[in-house]
């Protein structure tokens, strides 16, 4: 398995992994995954659904204590303080999909607003400062023409749009994406993905996003996280996306096959060997996007 | 005209003390359910809202029986039973839903017995119409000031929650990621909602309660779009219903049978129902049709609602 964790810190580090193991009532989560992430970075994190990707992302944020391991962001250590307030700011992030009933008094605007001081008592003056700042964010993301509509009421791709504005509002320096692509139509996913690349390159953001596919980011990732049965293999695509790699990580073998310029993961045949279903996703990556002109 | 407004208005409205005690207290209450409401109905909680109104009547009806004002019993029970649904955790539905219906049933079934009590001991059965239908026209004048302070305190909670009320609605773990205590606020949240449930039950009745909660904001959810607008407009709704309801239920003393007005409950409950309903003869938002009606957005939510129904 690649691994980076022989690597010595390096101060311009935004993210750093070390060995991080998550058990959960007896059960294994993550199995010693450790990466490291500078500003402007687009890291995929990709995998198979319940490979062990949002609890990855939930380490990070703090949400889900490792039972071993050290994780840093930004120079702090977030494991040793109880609090996780000061992260705010640095960390953006933007959950899986949201249920979002359209009943929901919230606009595209209020949604964007709760990312400056959602965290605050009391109600905030209106001022032109603060109007502007939602306006210039959603323009950012090209969500401008939806500002007054109801974010219920949006579809996936433009909620996506909204959740990545109410992230990005608090000018964080790490974005952190769960599955943001997942159901949404091709030219809706390209649209966010731009959105993120952009991002990247002019604001130097490091972008960590979660994928099941990783077909849609492959133009735009500097590093893999190939995350299956709880480990990680992290490295170029080139790197990672190769038989013997996947075959060790997913403890059985699988082929990895280029197709048309796409990558597509496929469970060896005979399945003997396989320890434990779950680990692969039965009707995977084979199949998604395989439409695609 | 003028001798439709004198009939409206019956002669006495405004200078009978009971009837300025039922507008004081009536609009408290209003104001009050209608700005929690909202929360209530976005953070799914009408059923919790519900709960809490039941387990109430326990303590209402047990009030009575020990001589305390039914409102003490109402708050005690209610932030009682919050702290339960708190303790059990609103969030984690099968648990909290049979847990919730056991205590339901044990406090109906108390309930039953208090108001049977009740009912023995003044030998009428004003007792239990009083806590299961509300009294606005009989508020002893020693509670009022009670009843007001504790609906300032609940909408100074849910007022200054506001917006990590919305966040963690909107997703608990950006809340939590942001520094948010998401379950202290729920709690506190509850409390509030326990407080807005018990001056609802004093003025509507006990069972009727969720009515001036839950109905006054579900229309104006329907018709105000941001978050201060729902609760002013939900506020208004309650209010207006409160207000015409104490008018019409004072006007029907002369209504068959005579020398008995309408429960006032009815009238307020109808009028909050009348509303919901006329929200449904509005034509749907504009935002929304403006955005099916150009093509590319059309076509792109329409292609997408496709991929999840396909994927699902």
């Amino acid at each position: 398995m690649t691994s980076t964790s022989a690597r010595l810190p390096r101060s311009d580090e935004l993210l750093r992994l070390d060995g991080i193991s998550v058990r959960l009532s007896g059960r294994e989560i993550l199995n010693d995954v450790s990466f490291a992430i500078r500003p402007g970075e687009f890291t995929g994190l990709i995998g198979p659904n319940g490979a062990g990707k949002t609890t990855i992302l939930r380490v990070i944020l703090g949400l889900q204590p490792p039972s071993s391991g050290t994780v840093t962001v930004a120079g702090s250590e977030p494991g040793q303080r109880p609090g996780r307030r000061r992260r705010g700011p640095v960390v953006g992030y933007v959950p899986q999909k949201l249920l979002i009933e359209p009943d929901m008094p919230l606009r595209v605007r209020d949604v964007v607003a709760l990312g400056i001081d959602g965290n605050r008592l009391g109600i905030p003056l209106p001022s032109r400062a603060r109007r502007d700042l939602v306006a210039e964010t959603l323009r950012a993301v090209g969500a401008d023409g939806y500002a007054d509509a109801r974010v219920g009421e949006l579809s996936g791709g433009e909620q996506q749009r909204v959740m990545i504005a109410h992230a990005l509002i608090s000018s964080p320096r790490l974005l952190l994406l769960d599955e943001p692509l997942a159901n949404l139509d091709i030219r809706s996913a390209q649209g966010i993905v731009a959105i993120l690349a952009r991002l990247a390159h002019e604001q130097r953001i490091a972008i960590l996003i979660s994928a099941h596919d990783m077909n849609p980011l492959a133009q735009v990732m500097d590093r893999i996280v190939y995350v299956a049965a709880g480990r990680a293999a992290v490295g170029s695509s080139e790197e990672v996306l190769r038989t013997d790699v996947l075959s060790n990580l997913y403890g059985q073998h699988v082929d990895v096959l280029h197709v048309h310029g796409r990558v597509v993961i496929v469970a060896g045949e005979d399945d003997e060997d396989i320890g434990s279903p779950g680990d692969l996703d039965r009707q995977p990556d084979t199949v998604y996007g395989s439409g695609a002109a | 005209m003028g001798h439709f407004f004198h009939y409206l208005f019956e002669p006495g409205l405004v200078s009978s003390g009971p009837v300025r005690v039922a507008l004081l207290v009536g609009t408290v209450v209003a104001v009050t359910s209608g700005v929690v409401g909202v929360f209530t109905v976005t953070r799914g909680q009408s059923f919790a809202g519900h709960a809490l109104a039941d387990v109430a009547t326990t303590g209402g009806s047990g009030a009575f029986l020990i001589g305390l004002n039914q409102f003490w019993g109402f708050l005690a029970f209610g932030i009682g039973a919050a702290a339960f649904l708190e303790i059990i955790g609103v969030q984690r539905r099968r648990g909290r839903d049979v847990a919730t219906g056991v205590v339901l049933g044990a406090g109906l079934g108390l309930a039953a017995l208090f108001l049977y009590l009740d009912a023995a001991r003044t030998s009428t059965t004003g007792a239990s119409f009083t806590v299961l239908f509300g009294s606005i026209f009989v508020i002893a004048s020693s509670t009022v000031p009670a009843l007001i302070a504790s609906g300032l305190i609940a909408l100074l909670v849910v007022v200054v929650l506001s917006r990590v009320l919305l966040l963690s609605s909107l997703s608990p773990d950006i809340a939590a990621v942001r520094g948010v205590p998401v379950r202290a606020v729920g709690a506190a949240y509850l409390i509030a909602l326990a407080i807005s449930v018990s001056l609802s039950a004093v003025a509507i009745g006990a069972v009727l309660s969720t009515a001036l909660l839950i109905g006054p904001a579900a229309t104006a959810l329907r018709i105000a779009k941001g978050p201060v607008r729902a609760m002013a407009v939900s506020a208004l709704i309650g209010v207006v219903a409160t207000w015409l309801g104490i008018l019409l239920a004072y006007d029907s003393y002369d209504w068959p049978p005579h020398g008995h007005g309408w429960p006032v409950s009815f009238f307020i409950v109808a009028l909050v129902v009348i509303f919901y309903l006329l929200t449904y003869l509005r034509r749907p938002s504009r935002s929304r049709s403006a955005r099916t009606a150009s093509g590319a957005a059309g076509a792109h939510s329409r292609s997408e609602e496709g991929a999840c129904s396909a994927a699902s």
